[in-house]
């Protein structure tokens, strides 16, 4: 099976980074949730309820759909937060890409340790653009609002091609397809990772960090 | 083959229910983003069982009413579509449609599809998607902007696709396709680009417009569904619910503040640019800027209305616009001199008392927002005549010439 990969690109200011990561990350994230599952003893389950929230951004002429959940925005927030500082502490042009993977955990049998198939990824990538009065800052926040306008049509544009998506687990699979460490709903297994561009275009490898923490959590 | 056999009894009056209510969800969905305000609603981790296609969307009594009673039992299905049509309107009864959503049924079936697993989660998916397209098309920065300017409604219809009222060069965007035995779902929305404002006199639409009407002057709607007014609406702007408060402007005892009529400005025959690719970037700025207030009129509130059961309007001490509200209004004229296309109104400024001060709030702001005179070009000068100046000077050169240190050096204390 092959990994469906999605690439966005967005240029903002500095202080845009976290609600244009927010708002595109939030919406691929309602598309890629369920209420939580309650499985019956005849091997049916029924489903929780999803809610969702307007967000109205500060710094971006922008209003996006999340779902309502205080855990998985916190998640997402603290993804975000440590990619916009890694950004902003890289010393490079201010470029850089976030991306969010959906996986599966496949099992293997001992001394092999479980494996994580992704079925899609979505990479953001990003360039930081520095404005040098209000005037273009006020223009900036109109501008990149629509930008968002955009992705989120394109978001909605590879969800509704309806691709593959996981089959629906039994009870004893489904921490293999989603996850289900939050109260109120349930995500499909996904992972947050991010690299900075230096300026020499190679990226500054947060992928062997991303290795080694998955050695370890498994 | 026809394409009814294949699908089992059970499946076939689960699909119809599965269209139906999903159909009335699509509706609530682009209201509820269209009434002006951020929407908000729970996750629940145990299922409710009333909760359509596992997502919290309230349902507004009347717009399901409104919607129930379009459809007339019948269903979305190839070749009768069911619509529901965004518009703006001003006071002065000048209107733009500015979207239509459309809910369709093309052939294409998908016969091996499995009804109550896959078309149910594909539904919710695309529900998922409608609420996130919903917050991006030009209309919903309109509708959040509500206030004084302008009312956007709704109607929804049942039959063929309108679109020929969007104007020239409409956009459309495809929220989603769900492909189900009997044919193929497609939701997409077609929006305006062009901003010239036809007049209702030339409009000819005899439906009445339908909506509900949010009191701008109350609790948040969905708090309480009590303080949602219904009023019937005709084209011709005869209001009934006297709760809107630029209905009030316009029947007497308020004189209505005359400006330039909406419909000469809002006569902005604005193409936006090919190359922004949605083509709404300066729709809103041109919206607002055609709205700017001295071209803008009465107070209203995000109105959509309904055309069928009236409810009592809220009592009118509760409805009736502030003082503060007419300030706005009118203060907006306070800047410029008189013009011709405009008519004067009284300013009479919220908690102002006659005899405190010599001059009222309002001619106290307009004699001092812009700084005093300079001395320099005040009145002492003037009296000198031209030749007088040029004799004068040489002198003044030649003493400038004498302190040119001095001036040099203050010029040095400015860098």
């Amino acid at each position: 099976m092959n990994c469906r990969s999605e690439v966005l690109e967005v240029s903002v200011e500095g202080r845009q980074v976290d609600e244009a990561m927010l708002a595109l990350l939030h919406t691929i994230l309602l598309h890629r949730s369920t209420g939580k599952f309650h499985y019956k003893k005849e091997g049916t389950y029924s489903i929780g309820t999803v809610g969702t929230q307007d967000i109205d951004c500060d710094f971006i002429d922008f209003t996006f759909v999340r779902v309502s959940s205080e855990e998985l925005d916190r998640a997402i927030r603290k993804a975000v937060g440590e990619f916009k500082e890694a950004l902003s502490n890289s010393g490079s042009d201010g470029m850089g890409q976030i991306s969010l993977e959906f996986y599966q955990k496949k099992k293997s049998r001992w001394p092999f340790s479980d494996e994580c198939i992704p079925w899609e990824v979505w990479s953001i990538k990003v360039n930081v653009v520095n404005l040098a009065n209000e005037q273009e800052r006020q223009i900036c926040r109109e501008k990149v609002g629509e930008k968002l306008g955009e992705k989120v049509i394109n978001i909605v544009e590879v969800i509704s091609r309806h691709e593959y998506l996981p089959k629906m687990p039994t009870q004893s699979e489904v921490d293999n397809v989603f996850d289900t460490s939050l109260k109120d709903v349930q995500p499909y297994l996904y992972k947050i990772t991010y690299q900075i561009t230096d300026s020499l275009g190679t990226s500054v490898s947060t992928t062997m960090r991303r290795l080694i923490k998955d050695t370890l959590a498994l | 083959m026809d394409s009814h056999s294949v699908l089992s009894s059970q499946d076939k009056k689960d699909l119809d229910k599965f269209i139906k209510f999903f159909a009335l969800k699509t509706v609530q969905v682009i209201v509820q983003a269209r009434l002006g305000e951020t929407v908000s609603t729970c996750s629940s981790s145990s299922p409710t069982g009333s909760d359509w296609f596992s997502l919290a969307i309230k349902d507004i009594p009347e717009v399901t009413h409104e919607a129930k009673k379009v459809l007339a039992g019948q269903l979305p299905t190839i070749g009768k579509s069911m619509c529901v049509e965004i518009s703006l309107k001003t006071s002065e009864g000048d209107s733009m449609e500015l979207e239509t959503w459309c809910l369709e049924v093309n052939e294409k079936c998908d016969r091996d599809i499995k009804v109550s697993y896959t078309v149910y989660n594909r539904l919710s998916l695309l529900l998922k998607s409608l609420l996130s397209i919903t917050r991006v098309t030009p209309a919903y920065k309109l509708s959040r902007k509500q206030g004084h300017d302008y009312v956007i409604l709704y109607r929804i219809y049942f039959g063929d696709v309108q679109m020929a009222h969007l104007g020239e060069g409409f956009r459309t965007v495809c929220v989603g396709v769900v492909g189900t035995p009997i044919g193929t779902v497609t939701l997409s929305c077609a929006y305006r680009t062009n901003l010239a404002l036809m007049s209702t006199r030339g409009f000819g639409r005899t439906v009445p417009v339908m909506g509900v009407i949010i009191d701008h002057f109350v609790d948040h709607p969905f708090g309480n569904m009590g303080h949602v007014n219904m009023c019937n609406y005709s084209t011709d702007v005869q209001l009934k619910s006297s709760c809107c408060p630029w209905t009030q402007m316009s029947r007497g005892g308020i004189p209505p503040p005359a400006v330039v009529p909406v419909s000469r400005a809002l006569t902005l025959n604005c193409s936006i640019s090919s190359c922004r690719s949605l083509g709404w970037s300066s729709f809103e700025s041109i919206m607002t800027a055609a709205l700017q207030p001295q071209t803008i009129m009465s107070v209203s509130v995000v109105a959509v209305v309904t055309s069928s059961q009236v409810r009592p309007p809220e009592s009118p001490s509760t409805a009736s616009p502030s003082p503060g509200s007419l300030h706005s209004v009118s203060s907006s004229q306070s800047g410029g001199p008189t013009q011709d296309d405009y008519i004067l109104v009284d300013f009479k400024p919220a908690f102002s008392k006659d005899g405190l001060l010599p001059m009222d709030l309002g001619t106290f702001y307009r004699e001092f927002q812009n700084p005093p005179q300079l001395s320099v070009v005040s009145a002492d000068d003037s009296a000198q005549s031209m030749a007088e100046d040029l004799d004068s000077l040489p002198e003044k050169l030649a003493s400038y010439e004498k302190n040119m240190e001095e001036f040099d050096a203050f010029v040095e204390t400015l860098q």
